[in-house]
């Protein structure tokens, strides 16, 4: 039944959370009445709430809470399309998809994020290299507008690759068909390689390599300096082929074990991740990955998913919260990499979850944010000095020609962003068109000028 | 909206000449593109802090605002808000004067509680209301040391702000469920113009000084905070100091 609570929301980071009204369990009658009714402050809608920043927030606003229309209405074994509720979670697709043999093309970091969010921020994965991000992978998307009427758009509508990447600012994803593609395991066949700095990775990553394998990326070490500055673990891979498992897996249908261990309380105190903590895990997890290994076999959770073992692992970084920066800057500035990793390293602001990785070619997307280049993340606990230090990194990335992720991003300034993305004019025409009166709005929004 | 790390994109200077309140404005406008509505008595000296602030590189509304005249607060709220969302309220208006006149004059003693306590007790109420439905946001109200406990060289002044000091502490219980923050903060002996020509007490600071207290209350969701912040354990004791022994201190 769809009733309104009042809740205090906030991003993924736990900062600047601001209260809203959300309707939760919504169906699309009243999804269509809400936005028909939606007062000055309008609403947007929220999935799993695994953006870092502010985009499924509306302070006074209204919030619709998809989690709960996540019916998975069909899924195709031959022709790979599934048609699915926004609110189903890419793990709840990937868990009834395997046994048909689907796989899930483009996934992020965690399972945990639904359809319409994964559209909405068009995320990528480690595989866009080679398979780009996930609107490339939507063929069709059911979008209640700001008149509250329901539009079918497809890759042939402008107003379809505004909503990709578009924040939820163009409407409200209600469905989509998703193309997923067609495998024969849930394992991966994985290389690894530990590099002793950042030059050797870089240099792994540009000698050709890369190409060969479908997924690719590297955790790295952004506390040690000097010689051992940005040393890194490179992990890629393909999904196995049946021929390729050992006898003992070949013989289970894919199907991919999801260990979770626990889930961390809501009581740890502020200052946990500091240079002692993360320095010693940083140090440990360089050291447990083997120099160099060929052609191992890694399920879904250890290649892609570790951090989905503990639930709320957010919680670690205390009340103050943190955020998480996440850059993308053009193939050529080897140098503009360096240098950023180099000032995190030095800089006193302790980072753990870090990752490298190579883009592949940009999306139709006027909003999307990979573009051909390096993309680097890092998670920085909120202390002094870490606005300013931010600032001083988005003058780098934006001097060089990349810019930042509006999925992640928490504090970067509206005139930051607007240079940052060079079609947001060209974006701004069409959502204006689609929502003339602004019907839809969040903290991200406010917050950057978008609309 | 204020961001992740504190950073508010507007503010509303109730008091729009206060030092106190320009030094707060200066240092959000080194970090952000600014929009800062001034509402004071219009003045030379309004105009003066309009062109510092836009000299800073905030955009800059005025708005003729009496703390005296409560029944055209409503209009002037409402006015304040047309531009969009306020992230950052500032209540920084008030009188000091001759505190011996304060007692002994009608008008002057009148004046002084009418500015201080009903003025800043008007604009409070409003700006619940405008803030509530808006959904976010601080208000930032700058009460005194002098709040906590009446002294006799200045208890006119200190009375206004002790009422002031109370309903904000209130209010901030009240708005708790709406996500809007209060933030009361009590400077000490602030040197400025209104402090102009008076001995500087012990632990004085100057306006950039109580900003930095602001801007770090903001920041962390502090409710009370103190300028200097030592100041908070001197008042502490003093509140508890005898009344025949208090009455002989130098303060």
């Amino acid at each position: 039944m769809s009733e309104i609570v009042v809740r205090s929301l906030s991003g993924w980071g736990g900062t600047a959370p601001s209260r809203a009204r959300v309707l939760v369990d919504p169906t699309v009658e009243s999804i269509q009445q809400a936005v028909r009714d939606a007062g000055s402050r309008g609403v947007i809608a929220r999935g799993l709430g695994r953006s870092y920043g502010d985009p499924a927030q509306n302070a006074g606003g209204l919030v619709i809470d998809m989690t709960g229309c996540n019916r998975i209405h069909r899924l195709d074994a031959d022709s790979g399309l599934a048609v699915v509720d926004a609110g189903v979670s890419l793990d709840a697709l990937m868990r009834a998809a395997l046994p048909l043999r689907l796989w899930v093309p483009v996934l992020p970091g965690t399972r945990q994020v639904t359809v319409g969010g994964a559209i909405a921020a068009d995320i990528h994965g480690k595989n866009h290299h080679s398979a780009g991000s996930f609107g490339n992978h939507v063929r069709c998307l059911e979008l209640v507008t700001a008149d509250g009427s329901v539009a079918t758009l497809t890759p042939d509508d402008e107003l379809f690759w505004a909503t990709v990447g578009g924040m939820g600012l163009t409407g409200v994803i209600v469905r989509a068909t998703i193309a997923l593609t067609h495998v024969e395991s849930a394992y991966f066949i994985v290389d690894t390689d530990r590099t002793a700095d950042l030059d050797e990775l870089m240099t792994l990553l540009t000698d050709g390599s890369d190409d060969r394998y479908d997924y690719s990326a590297a955790w790295f070490d952004a506390i040690s300096t000097g010689s051992r500055l940005g040393r890194a673990v490179l992990t890629r891979g393909w999904l196995a082929r049946r021929d390729e498992l050992p006898p003992r897996l070949r013989r289970e249908g894919p199907a991919f074990d999801a260990p979770y261990l626990f889930t961390a309380p809501a009581v740890f105190p502020n200052g946990l991740a500091n240079r002692v903590t993360f320095g010693a895990l940083s140090e440990a997890w360089y050291r447990k990955a083997p120099r160099h290994r060929r052609g191992e076999v890694q399920n879904l959770t250890t290649f892609y998913h570790p951090l989905d073992m503990i639930g709320q692992w957010n919680r670690a970084y205390g009340s103050r919260g943190f955020l998480q920066y996440q850059f993308v800057v053009p193939f050529g500035t080897e140098d503009t990499v360096r240098r950023i990793v180099e000032q995190i390293a030095r800089s006193g602001h302790v980072s753990f979850l870090n990752v490298i990785k190579r883009f592949g070619e940009a999306s139709a997307a006027p909003l999307s944010f990979p573009q051909p280049g390096w993309t680097v993340t890092v998670d920085l606990p909120i202390r002094r000095g870490l606005a300013e230090f931010c600032d001083r990194l988005d003058e780098q990335v934006l001097d060089t020609g990349g810019r930042l992720y509006l999925a992640k991003e928490s504090r970067a300034s509206a005139a930051t962003v607007a240079c940052m993305y060079p079609r947001l004019d060209e974006w701004r025409k069409i959502r204006a068109a689609a929502d003339p009166g602004g019907i839809f709005a969040s903290d991200l929004s406010r917050r950057l000028e978008l609309p | 909206m204020i961001d992740a790390v504190g950073n508010p994109q507007s503010l509303l200077l109730l008091g729009g000449t206060s030092e106190i309140a320009l030094a707060t404005a200066e240092r959000y406008a080194g970090r952000r593109r600014l929009r800062v509505v001034l509402a004071a008595r219009p003045s030379p000296r309004l105009d003066d802090a309009a062109v510092r602030l836009e000299g800073v590189g905030a955009t800059v509304m005025t708005l003729p605002f009496d703390a005296a005249d409560t029944a055209s607060h409503p209009e002037t709220i409402e006015k304040a808000f047309t531009d969009g969302d306020i992230d950052v309220t500032l209540v920084a208006f008030g009188l000091l004067g001759d505190q011996e006149k304060a007692w002994t004059d009608h008008a002057t003693a009148v004046e002084l509680a009418q500015v201080n306590y009903v003025g800043a007790v008007s604009v409070g109420v409003l700006l619940a209301t405008a803030l509530q439905r808006q959904g976010h946001g601080t208000l930032v109200a700058l009460s005194s040391a002098a709040a906590e406990r009446p002294r006799r060289s200045n208890f006119c002044y200190g009375s206004t702000k002790a009422g002031l000091d109370a309903f904000y502490t209130g209010l901030t219980e009240a708005l708790r469920p709406s996500g809007v923050k209060v933030s009361v903060i009590r400077p000490g002996f602030v040197r400025t113009k209104m402090t102009a020509g008076l001995k500087p007490a012990p632990l004085s600071v100057t306006p950039e000084q109580v900003a930095e207290v602001i801007v770090d209350a903001v920041t962390h969701g502090r409710e009370q905070s103190w300028a200097p912040a030592p100041l908070r354990y001197v008042m502490s004791a003093l509140r508890h100091v005898p009344r025949p022994i208090f009455r002989r201190l130098p303060i």
